[in-house]
């Protein structure tokens, strides 16, 4: 059977690259003091950015998934589903994109395109849902990775529709209610989506140690478990301020807080994780997972004190909420895809040089995006202390007085834009490269 | 003893079916919030957020905390100063400073307004007039 993962890959990857290019030319915004309209304006320019990364993440996730599965077995039927879901999901990403061209919005925060698009979608997560039941079948014992593709996938269809129902006034006429759901999806599919990437984590951690019996372990459901019970429950900490019924904020502060075991169980096995860096730190894939294990320390620990309402207060609508979405998108997300990408298409470098140039881009990738957090972060605290009213300027007197870590959030931005993309078309380049791909086993 | 984790369809099924009851109790909190409004000013809230999706407003504004940061929080904009309409009309079709002058109707700004009217009433996004409680919770009496 023709393996469209590879493929799906691919367009994840220049996905990215386009993600970089919106966000470089969106950060420029707050900078100018005049408007902009059409494409180059904030109003596209958010969404084309925003959509690009996190469609990239998605489409990322569907590609290892099938590159996985479709080895599986080969049917005509299994051939016909993979068929089917790539159209469908092709033809969604470019409705998305001619939407954003030509100014059709019409949809919400994250997902701003004409809401006909949303069809193709949703049409093809459930093609893709019977295609992995298809290819992975129930014969045998599933790995724990299986069970979280299968949770991202039917939590990814189920939150989609939930994201539609603003289409009936029933929802729309009671904003409270309305916002209520917007967050309940924003926050569910985020985690479904999660489930797919770090079930592909830990696919790759299975494949590189070659202990099989991890992914039946336990300790490992334990934390898929202790995952699922977060994405279902735990989006009620985005919307604290907002007047909804109260046992939503309880349900959400307590379900938050159970994230403190995944920290805890870090700090514990701290010196067995750097051994084991060291043991690896040559392999590319593993480099990755590494970071994307350290940037899960620093974001869940400030997720965390973001989850706790009382500082919620202080720190909700200010950029330290965008430095924790950039941390986990760029920090996690999208390392353990440079790793999966890597352990699929380049796992290991030849040359020395070209090995030296990697670790020189690994390591200005990493500190950049720490400084660039470190600027987001500076941006929030200023607008914080405003929202506190400890300050007594105008928004855009606040404003301008935070330009210098405007200044910094949009030099580093740049850096961590070339940087990654040079990744991102690197590993696009050596994808064409046949005789390297490590997709047969 | 039972071994939950030697059991993950069960307990897949059992979250699952918790996790349907909790949405369908959200879905349903329109019911049991009862309204002071009648139903031409709910057509016309309705009305006035999809105005609100097609300008793309949340790009740039929030409401309670939600949405951009280039712009302020609009939650409580319709009762910043008395009789604001004129003043948040002219902003919209004027523009100022990274905010574009937006084309919009007179259907579409009297939709609009009333959105921005109804967000207004559900409560505050200032988070001085809220209370951080010891147990990390706050509410919204100021002590």
């Amino acid at each position: 059977m023709k393996n469209f993962g590879i493929w799906l890959i691919r367009i994840s990857l220049v996905l990215f690259v386009l993600g970089l290019f919106f966000g470089h030319l969106a950060s420029e915004s707050y900078r100018i003091t005049q408007p902009k309209s059409g494409v180059m304006g904030f109003l596209s320019l958010r969404p084309l950015h925003v959509s690009s990364a996190y469609l990239g993440i998605i489409t990322a996730g569907l590609g290892f998934v099938t590159l996985i599965i479709a080895k599986m077995k080969t049917t005509r039927l299994g051939t016909f589903l993979q068929y089917l879901h790539f159209s469908l999901w092709v033809i969604a990403l470019l409705g998305i994109f001619y939407s954003y061209f030509t100014g059709d919005f019409g949809g919400r925060e994250y997902w701003e395109f004409n809401p006909v698009w949303a069809l193709p979608i949703f049409v093809s997560f459930i093609v893709f849902l019977v295609f992995y039941l298809h290819q992975v079948g129930f014969s045998m014992k599933w790995p724990v990775y299986y069970w979280m593709w299968l949770t991202g996938i039917i939590f990814f269809i189920f939150t989609f529709i939930e994201n539609y129902l603003w289409i009936f006034p029933y929802f729309r006429q009671h904003f409270i209610a309305d916002m209520t759901i917007q967050w309940k999806v924003n926050g569910s599919l985020v985690g479904a989506i999660n489930q797919i990437i770090y079930g592909v984590a830990f696919y790759l951690m299975e494949k590189i140690s070659g202990d099989e019996k991890s992914s039946y372990q336990k300790l490992s459901f334990a934390m898929y478990f202790l995952g699922m019970f977060n994405l279902m429950f735990n989006w009620g900490h985005h919307i604290y301020l907002l007047p909804t019924e109260k046992y939503i904020h309880y349900i959400a502060y307590a379900v938050s807080m159970t994230e403190w075991i995944i920290l805890i169980r870090i700090f514990y096995k701290w010196s067995q994780q750097i051994k084991e860096n060291k043991q690896f730190y040559y392999f590319f894939p593993y480099r990755f997972l590494m970071a994307s294990d350290y940037w899960v320390t620093i974001n869940l620990t400030l997720a965390l004190f973001m989850s706790i309402p009382a500082f919620n207060l202080y720190t909700h609508g200010t950029h330290i909420t965008v430095a924790h979405a950039m941390g986990t998108t760029i920090g996690i997300n999208t390392m353990i895809i440079l790793a999966g990408v890597f352990y699929f298409i380049k796992p290991t470098f030849n040359s020395a040089k070209w090995r030296l140039y990697g670790s020189i881009a690994f390591w200005i990738v990493q500190v950049t995006l720490l400084l660039f957090l470190i600027s987001l972060i500076g941006m929030g605290v200023q607008r914080a202390i405003w929202q506190a009213g400890l300050t007594s300027e105008s928004f855009s007197k606040m404003n301008s007085s935070s330009e210098n870590w405007v200044l910094l959030f949009i030099i580093f931005g740049t850096i961590l834009m070339f940087s990654m993309a040079s990744f991102f078309i690197y590993l696009l380049i050596q994808s064409w490269k046949k005789n390297k791909l490590n997709i047969e086993e | 003893m039972l071994n939950l984790f030697a059991h993950p369809k069960r307990i897949f099924f059992v979250l699952f079916v918790c996790f349907l009851a909790f949405s369908i109790w959200i879905y349903a909190i329109p019911l049991f919030s009862p309204t002071p409004y009648s139903e031409k000013e709910l057509h016309l809230v309705a009305e006035g957020r999809l105005v609100w999706q097609k300008h793309n407003c949340h790009t740039c504004h929030q409401l309670y905390g939600l949405g951009g940061y280039l712009g302020p929080d609009l939650t409580n904009v319709y009762s910043r100063t008395a009789n604001n309409e004129a003043y948040i009309k002219g902003i919209i079709k004027s523009g100022v400073k990274q905010m574009p002058a937006f084309e919009i109707s007179d259907d579409e700004m009297k939709a609009l307004l009333h959105f921005l009217k109804n967000v207004d009433a559900t409560g505050t996004s200032n988070p001085q007039d809220y209370q951080p409680e010891i147990i990390g919770t706050f509410s919204l009496e100021k002590k």
